[in-house]
């Protein structure tokens, strides 16, 4: 059976019919279009599906597309800002911390979930927020190191 | 991976849980955040007709502290709310640690300790140091006025609690530390984040200067369910603390514990692991008396 769910997604609100048995992964991606949440493992152990539900990151496999509603969604769609890339984003480009890019966005969403309530983290600090999160390229050094410098850029109020 | 078809119910009251528990029985799931109940349904290990939703029920998101009651932590609080709490990691700090070691940020925002124990896995980061804590968990029955369980009395086998059907746990009360007590877990496992534990050992000590005046020691991730080190315990109590002791006592763990052998560990390695990690949680717990 379907149900209506109204939620904000990536700024807006919106409301939609959505399956009781879909996850809010499929549902952000079959119904909404938004491909750029990664469908990796499908059980909460990779990551690649990280979104944020209240601002907090979660795995969108993990959860039903029902739950959503009367919440805020955050989708690696959802955090440009002003037309120019998020931080995060940037630094991830400039410190070359992603190959493939399959573990990007959720790596991203992780990342800014962890900054947006510690701006200075410690290695230790990045490398446990990103623990859910695996990458099969790059052996996660250059990653640390562009969350570790977007870290910088977003104190200096970039 | 698709999911089986169901019926998504969100309760708005805890008795309308209860009652909905009760009327589906093994038709019907209960669920909190879902992080273990989404890969059962994946998996088709689980296909219940009804999922019933408690994320709409007010007043199950607690977590407050006394010196008096201990710590309340309601059915909706989440593992990530736990381990980032200022009161938890300065009150219970083995509280806090145990509940970081679950999965990954991802799971432990959404997923909950009541759910932890609820799905009863042998290897459930929370369970030993609530069995130590001696903490207990209120429930509500349909129907009825809801009972008090004693962790020690709650896990009944892999996957399997002595919950009635209908019956849900709505919070767990954990009691604080007192002057000269101290508790510590530590989880062994492969990998740092997002593995179940090979072992997990948890220590509660009582201190009367240089004697151990009570403790309790769990270990979780070998049996069937966690247990308790009953005889090693035993060993403990009463005596000067000392490097021998707790070598024989560690020994005397090992030796009670009925390990499985599985893709992660071999039951003879597990039973070794559990001999040195009751010494590591031990020597914590020492390191972590409260004044």
């Amino acid at each position: 059976m379907k149900r209506v769910i109204r939620f904000n997604l990536n700024g807006e609100d919106i409301e939609a019919y959505a399956p009781e048995n879909m996850t809010i992964l499929d549902f952000l991606r079959k119904e909404m279009h938004l491909t750029g949440t990664k469908r990796g493992c499908e059980e909460g152990e990779c990551g690649a599906c990280t979104i944020m539900l209240d601002g907090k990151p979660i795995a969108a496999c993990l959860m039903l597309a029902v739950e959503a509603d009367g919440h805020s969604v955050v989708t690696i769609e959802g955090i440009m800002r002003g037309g120019r890339l998020h931080p995060v984003q940037q630094e991830f480009i400039d410190k070359w911390a992603l190959q493939c890019g399959f573990c990007t966005p959720g790596m991203i969403l992780s990342a800014i979930a962890l900054l947006e309530h510690n701006p200075q983290p410690s290695e230790y600090e990045i490398r446990d927020a990103i623990a859910g999160n695996l990458c099969r390229c790059t052996g996660y050094a250059k990653i640390v190191e562009a969350i570790a410098s977007a870290a910088e850029v977003l104190r200096k109020g970039a | 991976m698709s999911l089986p078809k169901f019926e998504y119910i969100k309760a708005q009251t805890i008795g309308e849980a209860a009652a909905l528990a009760a009327e589906t029985g093994d038709k019907g799931m209960v669920m909190a955040g879902g992080t273990d109940i989404i890969p059962l349904l994946k998996d088709r290990v689980k296909l219940p007709g009804y999922i019933i939703d408690l994320k709409g029920v007010p007043g199950l998101r607690q977590l407050e502290y006394t010196e008096e009651s201990g710590l309340k932590v309601g059915a909706l609080t989440t593992l990530r709310e736990i381990e980032t709490s200022a009161v938890v990691k300065s009150k219970l700090p083995a509280v806090a640690a145990a509940a970081h070691y679950v999965a990954s940020t991802q799971v432990r925002c959404r997923g909950t300790m009541v759910g932890n124990i609820c799905n009863a896995s042998p290897s459930a980061d929370t369970a030993c140091i609530l069995l130590v804590m001696n903490a207990a968990v209120q429930t509500a029955q349909a129907g009825g006025a809801g009972r008090v369980i004693p962790l020690s009395g709650f896990f009944k086998g892999v996957k399997q609690t002595t919950l009635e059907p209908g019956e849900l746990v709505t919070e767990i009360n954990i009691p604080a530390l007192k002057s000269g007590e101290g508790s510590a877990y530590f989880k062994f496992a492969v990998r740092k984040a997002m593995d179940l534990a090979i072992i997990g050992a948890a220590v509660w000590v009582k201190m009367d200067g240089g004697r151990i005046a009570d403790c309790r020691i769990a270990v979780g991730g070998a049996n069937t369910t966690p247990f308790r080190a009953a005889a090693a315990e035993k060993q403990l109590i009463g005596r000067e603390y000392g490097e021998s002791l707790l070598a024989e006592a560690a020994a005397t763990a090992s030796k009670e514990c009925r390990a499985i052998s599985d893709v992660r560990a071999s039951a003879e390695y597990r039973v070794d692991m559990v001999r040195v990690f009751t010494k590591r949680a031990f020597k914590e717990a020492l390191g972590n008396l409260k004044a």
